[in-house]
């Protein structure tokens, strides 16, 4: 029985309505122009969102994550041509950093996927970190919402592996290959932590390089006890990405570590999780935003760094006032 | 959250000659854009298709080997076939000659950046275009 | 004696300095080479301490042949005057080319079309609106034999820019010859054939790194033995400045690349004395004027010392580094194009002052296309000025003993060394390239240029400075025929049409054969192309074995 929530509110915007309505049929530039309203959060995107969402849930999302020059991207290239010879579409999505310094970025992955990026059911974007308010968490996440609800099987997201990016977008995807390469000073002790934590599935690529057997080993010595505590096996595999060699297990492997998930109701425990964060992460980004947005109005926020500049306040009472005010004015309505 | 404008730098054809192209495609990133690098030897079709799917305000094209007249044709063709041809700007930088120029002008390309331009000038100019369209 | 001059030669040093810094007046805050190499005001005997004339100089001639390859120089034989042509249809090429010997060019210089230098004929569909337009478009024996017709091969020594296909080209050029009825032992001539610059710079590559090397050695060993007098490999700089590098850069990855061949010949299992003497250089000549004739005479000396200490070359021959220069096109504007003329004669003197072997000068219009025939005339023209007029080519090795001159050569030596130091611990030149050494060091030195330019810290004339108010620029530019393509397919269908499959097919084979079990490709190559197998067709059957190179795209 359908409820209130269930039936498609029409968006107030006409122009927004028959965008919604070429995506579902599955028009490309459809999908391209509703991931630019999602990134760049235009008016009504969340209202957006909203409709598309009921739609999510089919895909399943792969996060690639590596240092630069670990082979990515050919990786991604190599295992969405499997996957589309087996009648499966992909979205990939790519992610660079964002320059601090001058707002721009250079988006240079989809270079390396040149192979599959003219395929009829590979849907390839490049996305800058931004820095935008929710991090880069949320705006990944919403764009694949975007490429689920489109119908893709496979939501690919491909980043570049060192910290909190890395982290980010283990937040939100199913399954986290980590890349590494032999002899680039890969080993174990070398990695932050914390990709050690995330990782479901992990890659050496250029396994033809000098050093590779040396860093399985270590690897495996250091999953010993992961493997006995969470009872999956955390699996090695030896890639060469640019001659095909290893994909095919790296898929297989995907494959029985979405089984693992469902079967031991890891994958309940993880998409609760998941959806947890995701709640928490829009609640903060609201209330935030709509905190702020309040004082900047009241003109508080300024008197407040300039009581603090004087010397008159600390930030924490400064904090702490604010916030009862916000909450007062609330309760008045 | 400010809109950033997309850029999409293309090098069509055999001609490996990425000099200026990688330029620009810096300056661009240093002006606050984002840009997408195709890379060498693009069809029409591929630069097409990414600049779709990548939904970018901008197509800038580099091309010095002297099949400019075949290949701005075909791309702004692909664009129409798409229907998206009021929604990108293609502009193109290298070695066009004066009458060229006129007839790549009627075709639709808005600008076509010579030797010695400067990049702030081409910056300028992609922002005028994408300022534009809004 | 000479330790009391030195003191004195000190002081007044010292005080000339202090008189010139007190005056506080200079037109630039720092003096620099185009290339960023800082410039002291004046270089003196103090500059060239402990300088030791027999070993950093030496005599033209002799070894570590600083001062020039020949003991007589341009006193005994000019360098060749060596214009690279090529455009259209072979019977375009072929008539341009005979214009040329006519009006006392020395070579023959082939530039080849955009599909040909990658290797696809000329009716595939990468070919499209570019059969033709940058060279001429050669698809198989029958092109090359329109190409040389009327011009005897055992007269005349011919260049060609190509390199991914080289080995292909220089079988057309023997089976060319063969029908002319010169034996390929008195074919003179050079091939490009450096793929090595062509990943860090050009990019015009097919397969990835091992098969193309294989290749330069396989026609390193096949003219060894059958055509002596073939210069293999133009190791070439001039690209790699084109991309925007700086003369160091230039000097230091042409050379490390020259040693990669070095390496490759002898781990292929040849003598270094059979393939070296046949290794030749190729310099771009920038307008830095200086710093180019230090970077020639610092190149000759690092090349000579590696060969004979470090590769242990026996035959002088095998240390000599002979050079083709070509004056900088990325220097040309578009803007007041008369000025380019300028340009290019100080470039070619800074050339010839740097004891060039041959050399190319640039067409005043070529920043907007293809060379007119009289700007090629007034290119030609300005070589045989310099040769004729000016005197310099009176005296071996003018500048030797400038205290500049001198010293910014060890500072170019000194700066080349440091990078072959630094490319020794990325793992070699191949290993560079994967992981983008190169080009991120090209792509930097050509935006620090470019800035510097916009910044207006460096002027270009009549592009930053001296702009002439609304100017049109009103050169007669070189066209193109479309209809060129058009009937370049027609002619492909006809020989398709004409030749025997079976050969052809069966030549295309035997060639995969011998490419998977790895022998000599040339005679392979040889006779698929007597059986007018087309470009694109030997191409594609070494495709099928070797598969196709990707480049990982680097800032």
């Amino acid at each position: 029985m359908a409820s209130n929530t269930d039936r498609a509110r029409p968006l107030p915007d006409p122009a927004a309505e028959e965008l919604i309505e070429r995506f579902g049929r599955g028009n490309l530039r459809a999908l391209a122009r509703v991931i630019t309203l999602v990134e760049n959060e235009a008016p009504g995107y969340r209202r957006l969102l909203a409709r598309l969402y009921r739609k999510t849930g089919r895909a399943k999302k792969i996060g690639i994550t590596g240092a630069t020059g670990a082979g990515k991207s050919t990786l991604v290239d190599e295992l969405t041509k499997r996957l589309v010879s087996k009648g499966r579409s992909v979205g990939i999505v790519a992610v660079d950093p964002t320059s601090p310094f001058t707002g721009g970025a250079l988006l240079g992955d989809r270079v390396r996927m040149q192979d599959v990026g003219l395929l009829k059911d590979v849907y390839i974007r490049s996305m800058a970190s931004r820095g935008s308010l929710g991090g880069l968490a949320q705006a990944t996440r919403e764009v694949s919402i975007v490429l689920d609800a489109f119908g893709k099987d496979f939501v690919l997201i491909e980043s570049v592996g060192v910290g909190q990016v890395a982290l980010d977008i283990a937040e939100i995807v199913d399954t986290t290959v980590v890349v590494l390469v032999p002899e680039s000073g890969d080993s174990v002790q070398a990695m932050k932590a914390g990709l050690m934590e995330i990782a479901d599935i992990f890659v050496i690529n250029k396994a033809d390089l000098v050093g590779a057997d040396r860093l399985e080993m270590e690897l495996e010595g250091h999953l010993e006890l992961q493997r006995q505590r969470d009872g999956w096996e955390y699996p090695v595999i030896k890639t060469q990405a640019r001659s095909g060699q290893g994909i095919d297990e790296l898929l297989e492997q995907i494959g029985r570590q979405e089984e693992y998930l469902a079967r031991t109701g890891y994958l309940e425990k993880k998409r609760m999780d998941l959806v947890r964060a995701e709640v928490l992460q829009l609640l903060s980004e609201t209330v935030t935003r709509k905190v702020q947005q309040r004082l900047e109005e009241r003109g508080d926020l300024d008197a407040a760094v300039a009581d603090i500049l004087k010397g008159r306040q600390n930030p924490y009472q400064v904090v702490d006032q604010l916030l009862e005010h916000v909450e007062g004015a609330e309760s008045n309505g | 959250m400010d809109k950033k404008i997309r850029v999409l730098i293309a090098k069509p054809g055999l001609d490996g000659h990425d000099r200026g192209a990688k330029i620009v495609a810096s300056a661009l990133r240093d002006a606050g854009m984002e840009v997408i690098y195709t890379g060498l030897r693009q069809t029409p079709e591929m630069i097409v298709s990414a600049a779709v799917q990548e939904d970018v305000d901008v197509i800038g094209i580099s091309i010095l080997s002297g099949a400019h007249m075949t290949i701005f044709s075909r791309v702004l063709a692909l664009l129409k076939e798409q229907g998206a041809e009021q929604e990108v700007v293609v502009c193109g930088g290298g070695i066009i000659p004066t009458e060229d120029r006129t007839k790549l002008e009627d075709m639709g390309i808005k600008g076509l950046f010579g030797p010695g331009t400067t990049t702030g000038e081409i910056v300028e100019f992609i922002r005028g275009a994408a300022a534009e369209k809004d | 004696m000479a330790d009391s001059s030195d003191r004195d030669i000190r002081k007044a040093d010292q005080e000339y300095r202090r008189e010139v810094a007190a005056k506080q007046s200079q037109r630039k805050t720092t003096f620099d080479t185009i290339s960023g190499e800082p410039l002291d005001i004046l270089y003196t005997p103090l500059h060239l301490k402990d300088f030791d004339y027999l070993a950093r100089l030496g005599f033209p001639g002799q070894y570590p042949y600083t001062r020039g390859v020949r003991d007589n120089m341009y006193r005994g034989r000019l360098w060749t005057m060596r214009q690279f042509a090529g455009f259209g249809t072979a019977a375009d090429t072929n008539r341009r080319f005979k214009y040329l010997l006519e009006h006392g060019q020395t070579g023959l210089s082939t530039a080849f079309d955009m599909p040909t230098l990658m290797g696809y004929d000329s009716d595939h569909e990468f070919a499209q609106g570019e059969v033709g337009r940058c060279g001429v478009a050669i698809d198989s024996l029958e092109d090359m034999e329109i190409l040389f017709d009327g011009i005897p091969l055992d007269q005349v020594s011919t260049s060609m820019t190509i390199n991914a296909p080289a080995a292909i080209l220089l079988a057309l050029y023997i089976a060319v010859g063969e029908k002319q009825g010169v034996p390929p032992e008195k074919l003179r001539g050079t091939l490009q054939n450096d793929i090595l610059k062509e990943y860090i710079a050009q990019k015009e590559w097919i397969f990835p790194p091992k098969p193309h090397m294989k290749l330069i050695t396989d026609i390193m060993e096949y003219c060894a033995e059958h055509v002596p007098k073939w210069n293999t490999i133009s190791i070439s700089g001039y690209h790699i400045r084109e991309a925007g590098s700086t003369a160091v850069q230039e000097l230091a990855f042409t050379l490390a690349d020259g040693f990669a061949y070095v390496e490759a010949g002898i781990e292929a299992g040849m003598d270094v004395d059979t393939f070296a003497p046949r290794l030749s250089f190729f310099f771009n000549a920038h307008m830095d004027f200086f710093e180019e004739i230090a970077k020639y005479r610092a190149a000759r000396r690092i090349w000579s010392q590696a060969m004979r200490e470090k590769y242990k070359a026996k035959n002088p021959l095998s240390w000599l580094m002979r050079f083709h220069t070509q004056t900088a096109g990325c220097s040309l504007t578009a803007q007041q194009p008369e000025n380019n003329i300028m340009r290019t004669a100080f470039e070619a003197l800074g050339a010839v002052l740097g004891g060039t072997q041959s050399l190319h000068t640039n067409s005043f219009d070529e920043a907007l296309c293809l060379p007119t025939e009289r700007a090629v005339q007034v290119a030609l023209r300005t070589q045989q000025v310099i040769a004729h007029e000016t005197g310099v080519a009176n005296v071996i090795d003018p500048l030797g003993g400038s205290y500049f001159v001198e010293a910014l050569t060890d500072r170019m030596q000194q700066g080349a060394e440091d990078y072959f130091d630094r490319i020794e611990q990325i793992g070699g030149v191949i290993a560079g390239i994967e992981k983008g050494f190169f080009q991120r060091e090209i792509a930097a030195a050509s935006s620090a240029y470019q800035k510097s330019v916009e910044q207006e810290q460096r002027y270009v004339v009549g592009v930053n400075r001296y702009q002439k108010e609304g100017e049109k620029v009103e050169i007669e530019l070189l066209k193109i025929d479309p209809a060129i393509e058009k009937a370049q397919h027609e002619r492909l269908r006809a020989l398709r049409a004409r030749r025997h499959d079976r050969a052809v097919t069966g030549a295309l084979k035997g060639l995969q054969q011998t490419a998977r079990k790895n022998d000599n490709l040339m005679p392979g190559i040889l006779e698929a192309v007597r059986a007018y197998a087309t470009l694109g067709e030997i191409c594609d059957a070494l495709r099928e074995v070797y598969g196709e190179y990707r480049e990982p795209p680097i800032f």
